[in-house]
């Protein structure tokens, strides 16, 4: 008995993954980092984001500070490197560009997994193995990343599919749970922990074990009813897709976004309130610029500030503000301003700051924004145009390039990035070097 | 109902659905110049975009990347130190084809050398001995060049 939201039809999903995503790409550019433990750190090189086998061999762990490692790091030679999120978006989207050639319903999921809607092409090949298998091979000859391909009757099956095709050499990187026989499935199932399913957290992981279900063929077989009642209606709707009831459609469009946030920790500590608005008047930039790409204007602006909790020695500090405008508006100049009058009533001298951001609030479709009588500057066409003509400019020659709040030319706020590998495939200066020679 | 696809054991034929479209709007061109009041332009209707050294270039957008030559050992080919490499991943390599390979770890540029079980890696200025390959090793090509362009002091 299909449950709600399931519909009638079977459905087939893949999930394509790309296996290490960040150090792929830095490998794909530096043979040197090819068979040798790599890590690559996040924003401020603090801990680990993605991780090579050999360093996942190791024993390093997903979010592990980077100071914790040094010393490990020093035995193993092990290399760590910034991100760059430059090379990551290109790599990225040039993967998802051939996975559309493969089917014209592609979800993207995150940077570097993509779930593909596979009704109906299936008659295009021998299986669709053979078509995972196909997306294997001209991903990774086409742009040098290794992917997995997952399949299932449901998102939930096909994201399992894809773990299954990682853990197990056997499957040649392409698992395809829905062409399986179901004792296979179920001794594969058995040996899975079920902390490993989509959407189960670590807490809800915890409440599983607890009631008794310890691996995804438990979650599987549990009876729905009781699932709903002990664990609510989207564990029951996992169960569901477990059982390959695809209840989970495909999302081919990114809904637009009800909140934009651009914050960040500081390269370093800052304590003067001109080094903090020029923090603040950068993520409001950015954040603007996101918000006139989904069309929207927003109609407040909350701008929060805070110290290092870490550093115990340290006078704590924090505070936010929520800033309301005049009239819903994607205009920088205003939203800049805006900030900074915020941040102005919540900045305490004295304290070393760690953190400065900003969320815009209220948005809405600038098509349907309302008009006022009183419209102030930073309204109407005039500043539309300016604004397009700014975005533009950013686009062409660089981020920064035009910007609202005069910015000093060393960023003390700026994020720390020790070792970030070239633009290799977004700056012409950065492009790598073919020897003849 | 006539059937080209091979269809194996399979008995369903895939239901159509409506082509997904990848951006939500279409932009349309705009004339080229303001209407004052009375004619448009005579050109308009002839309007093309200008040439785009990508599409000469460029065959294949997703599988080609951009290198920076060092060195003079492919002068032959008309490519000199400082040039711009355009190397495409989806082509398969072939004997005669220009190259980036990967020797000790560091990208080459040189003319792929394949015949007759013979695997050698000719640069193209005398100066220069080819790189050949027994029987064991392994020669990794990274893509193969489709075009190089130069820029000269002005």
């Amino acid at each position: 008995m299909p449950a709600s939201g399931a519909t009638a039809s079977q459905q087939i999903f893949a999930l394509v993954d790309v296996n290490n995503f960040y150090v792929s790409c830095e490998r794909v550019f530096n043979p040197t980092l090819e068979n040798r433990p790599v890590v690559v750190l996040s924003n401020n090189d603090g801990c680990a984001v993605a991780r090579s086998n050999e360093v996942k061999a190791l024993g390093i762990k997903m979010g592990a500070p980077w100071f914790q490692m040094k010393e490990l790091a020093r035995q193993h030679g092990i290399v760590a490197l910034s991100s760059n999120y430059a090379l990551y978006a290109d790599m990225s989207s040039r993967a998802v560009s051939i996975l559309r050639d493969y089917s014209p319903n592609v979800e993207v999921y995150s940077i570097d997994e993509s779930f593909l809607g596979l009704n109906g092409l299936g008659n295009l090949w021998r299986s669709f193995a053979s078509m995972g298998q196909s997306m294997r091979q001209r991903v990774l000859q086409w742009t040098g990343l290794p992917v997995c391909v997952g399949i299932g009757s449901s998102k939930t099956l096909a994201k399992l599919a894809n773990h299954i095709a990682k853990k197990n050499p056997r499957f040649n990187g392409v698992c395809d749970l829905a062409a399986m026989p179901q004792a296979e499935i179920d001794a594969l199932l058995a040996g899975i922990e079920v902390g490993e399913v989509w959407g189960v957290g670590r807490r809800i992981d915890a409440h599983l074990q607890t009631a008794g279900i310890q691996t995804v063929k438990d979650l599987r077989d549990a009876p729905l009813t009781w699932l709903r009642s002990r664990f609510g209606v989207v564990m029951e709707r996992t169960g569901n897709e477990l059982r390959g009831i695809s209840c989970l459609d495909l999302e081919e469009i990114a809904p637009p976004k009800k909140q934009i946030v651009s914050s960040r920790s500081f390269g370093q500590l800052l304590h003067a309130l001109p080094d903090l608005n020029e923090a603040v008047a950068s993520h409001v930039s950015h954040a603007a610029e996101k918000l006139r790409a989904q069309d929207g204007t927003c109609s407040a602006i909350h701008v929060f500030i805070h110290t290092n909790p870490f550093r115990e020695q340290d006078p704590q500090y924090s505070n936010s503000i929520v800033i309301p405008l005049p009239n819903a508006s994607a205009d920088t100049r205003l939203l800049v301003r805006a900030a900074l009058f915020g941040l102005k009533k919540i900045y305490q001298p004295g304290y070393a700051y760690k953190k400065a951001g900003v969320m815009l609030m209220g948005i809405s479709d600038a098509q349907t924004a309302q008009g006022s009588l009183l419209l102030e500057h930073g309204a109407g066409q005039r500043s539309e145009g300016l604004m397009k003509t700014m975005d533009a400019l950013n686009r062409r020659y660089g981020r920064h390039t035009v910007s609202v709040f005069a910015s000093s030319a060393v960023k003390s706020w700026a994020m720390r990035r020790e070792n970030m590998s070239p633009c290799y495939t977004t700056r012409w200066s950065d492009v790598p070097v073919a020897h003849a020679c | 109902m006539a059937n080209i696809l091979p269809l194996g054991n399979e008995t369903l034929l895939p239901y159509l659905r409506q082509a997904a479209l990848s951006a939500p709007l279409y932009r349309l061109p705009l004339l080229l110049q303001r209407i004052p009041a009375g004619f448009p332009s005579p050109a308009d209707e002839y309007a093309e975009s200008a040439l785009d050294l990508n599409t000469y270039l460029v065959r294949n957008k997703t599988a080609t990347f951009f290198f920076r030559v060092i060195g003079d050992s492919m002068t032959g080919a008309n490519i000199h130190d400082g040039d711009l490499l355009v190397v495409d991943r989806s082509i398969e390599p072939r004997h005669g084809h220009i190259v980036l390979a990967i020797i000790n770890n560091e990208y080459t540029v040189k003319r792929l050398y394949r015949l007759n079980g013979v695997i050698e890696l000719h640069a193209e200025n005398p100066a220069y001995a080819p790189i050949c390959f027994q029987e064991h090793d392994e020669l990794r090509v990274w893509g193969v060049v489709t075009g190089a362009v130069s820029r000269f002091a002005v």
